[in-house]
């Protein structure tokens, strides 16, 4: 059984109960009954219409969850009355339940949390190991966040840019225990983009798809994170990369640039150079000279100096990266690389063992000591 | 079964035998040593001894309550701190001898010239919930 194709009909069943009248946290728990019961039931007898199936089973686990002596009557009758649901509004359920789960009055792991199960159709338990936390906390996450957004009405259009951002974050945590965040982000998103016509809605995918597709080639077999340059391009995924570029044409055709459509184009000028040597650094910077007017972003600016050092050498890098604040991420990382570049590898060793100190993760870690390790071994040659 | 936390330590343990500063190493000596650590942990998830693993950054915040309506307290990291913890690993084993094997063990980790780094970790036991029978 694809179970991806289960979940994929999660947000249009969960529609049709929520328009039936249910309460979504109670529709929500009938849904997620019904996909457990799919998982046991489908693979000996698979169900020929699989969405009124699911719809079927999910209306009455929520009537049996629900019931109330006179209330069950008049819910049975109108179960009884109900046409099969047919194919046309399932789009729009999508949509409203994304801005549902990522309503503005949610925290941002509440609205990951609940995106994931109501949209995605994990379960609690994928969810938290996916995060790493225990199921009870997670459990609790959901239903929090099931009560925040109880009283929001159903029907009005949300914003589309809050639940980008969810989605930003879910392909950002990449992937750990049983669930491949990313891979489900780029099922999300492209389910998104299927139900709304918005550029960056298509910016966004673009990004995850060009991302995406460089995966296998990012880290070494031993764990160890390779640098873009340094990449073998040979294992880029080249059918993403194709999909990436035409997703992102047709949004930049629109005229109507974002933040995502920006980052990538970015993405999609490193996909486009055969070797890292014949990427297009002059463009790239050109794009970052955008996303710095229409985002600001300190981070942009930074990465935006890295470009200019290989666009214009190492010494204009350092002169772009001067200007910026030395307390942001990454930044003694970067004065390292462009350091190295510019040849002055004692200096570049001492603050890749600086950046180290600072980095954020173990991979980060580990990738920034080995390039002090380097070079200290140059040194000492 | 008894819960072990094994803890490594930035600062604080006694210096080891092998002591030389990782960016001091080379890239090759780097590579084996997060191998034998990953190997290691992958050991004890398969004989069914394995709990949890983190690594914390090396620098964090001293913070207290200030009183009924007021924001907590932050202060340092202080430089003078004497006892830095860098990371641990949680273990749940049979004996005591055989949580010391295994830290023995992962203090064998390499580290400059490929040789053991002879690192002490700190190996405290979990005080557990009391027995059901008592007498």
């Amino acid at each position: 059984m694809d179970e991806a194709l289960l979940r994929g009909l999660t947000p249009g069943v969960l529609g049709i109960l929520v328009r039936r009248g249910a309460d979504f946290a109670a529709a929500e728990d009938a849904v997620q009954d019904a996909l457990l019961e799919a998982v046991r039931v489908w693979p000996d007898d698979p169900p020929r219409d699989p969405k009124g199936w699911l719809v079927t089973v999910a209306w009455r686990r929520f009537l049996d969850a629900t019931r109330a002596d006179t209330a069950r009557r008049r819910r049975e009758d109108r179960l009884d009355e109900e046409p099969p649901p047919g194919p046309a509004p399932a789009l729009d359920d999508t949509l409203r339940l994304y801005f549902l789960c990522a309503h503005p009055s949610l925290t941002p792991s509440s609205a990951v949390a609940l995106t994931l199960r109501a949209v995605g159709g994990l379960t609690t338990r994928q969810i938290a190991r996916a995060y790493l936390v225990p199921e009870a906390t997670m459990a609790q996450r959901i239903s929090r966040a099931k009560r925040t957004v109880a009283g929001v009405r159903f029907d009005r259009p949300g914003d589309v840019a809050t639940v980008l951002r969810v989605l930003y974050l879910v392909f950002n945590e990449g992937y750990s225990g049983d669930v491949d965040l990313a891979a489900e982000a780029v099922r999300l998103t492209r389910q998104l983009a299927d139900a709304i016509d918005h550029p960056e809605v298509a910016g966004l995918l673009a990004l995850m798809l060009l991302h995406h597709a460089r995966r296998a080639a990012r880290t070494a077999p031993d764990g160890a994170l390779v640098p873009l340059a340094e990449q073998d391009r040979g294992r880029w995924d080249t059918r993403a990369i194709g999909e990436g570029i035409a997703v992102l044409q047709a949004a930049l055709a629109r005229d109507r640039l974002g933040e995502f459509q920006a980052q990538a184009a970015i993405a999609a000028l490193h996909a486009d150079a055969p070797t890292a040597e014949e990427t297009d650094w002059v463009q790239i910077v050109e794009w970052y000279d955008e996303l710095v007017r229409l985002t600001g972003s300190p981070v942009v600016r930074l990465n935006r100096a890295v470009a200019v050092g290989e666009a214009d050498g190492p010494r204009a890098g350092l002169r772009a990266l001067a200007a910026l604040d030395d307390t942001l991420p990454r930044h003694t990382a970067v004065a390292a690389y462009l350091h190295e570049r510019d040849g002055d590898l004692a200096t570049a060793a001492r603050l890749y063992a600086e950046a180290a100190h600072h980095a954020p993760d173990l991979a980060e870690r580990d990738h920034l000591t080995r390039q002090a390790a380097r070079l200290n071994a140059r040194l000492r040659r | 079964m008894a819960k072990y936390l094994l803890l490594k330590h930035y600062r604080g343990a006694p210096a080891p035998a092998n002591d030389v500063p990782m960016d001091r190493w080379t890239p090759q000596e780097i590579s084996a040593h997060v191998q034998y650590m990953h190997d290691f942990a992958a050991r004890l998830e398969k004989s069914g001894e394995f709990v949890d693993a983190q690594g914390l950054a090396p620098e964090g915040t001293w913070v207290r309550y200030d009183g009924e309506g007021r924001p907590p307290v932050t202060d340092g990291p202080f430089a003078e701190t004497k006892d830095l913890i860098a990371g641990w690993m949680v273990i749940d084993v049979d004996s005591h001898e055989r949580a010391v094997e295994l830290a023995g063990e992962l203090s064998a980790a390499p580290g400059a010239g490929g040789e053991p780094i002879h690192e002490w970790l700190e190996l405290r036991p979990f005080l557990a919930a009391p027995p059901t029978i008592t007498d």
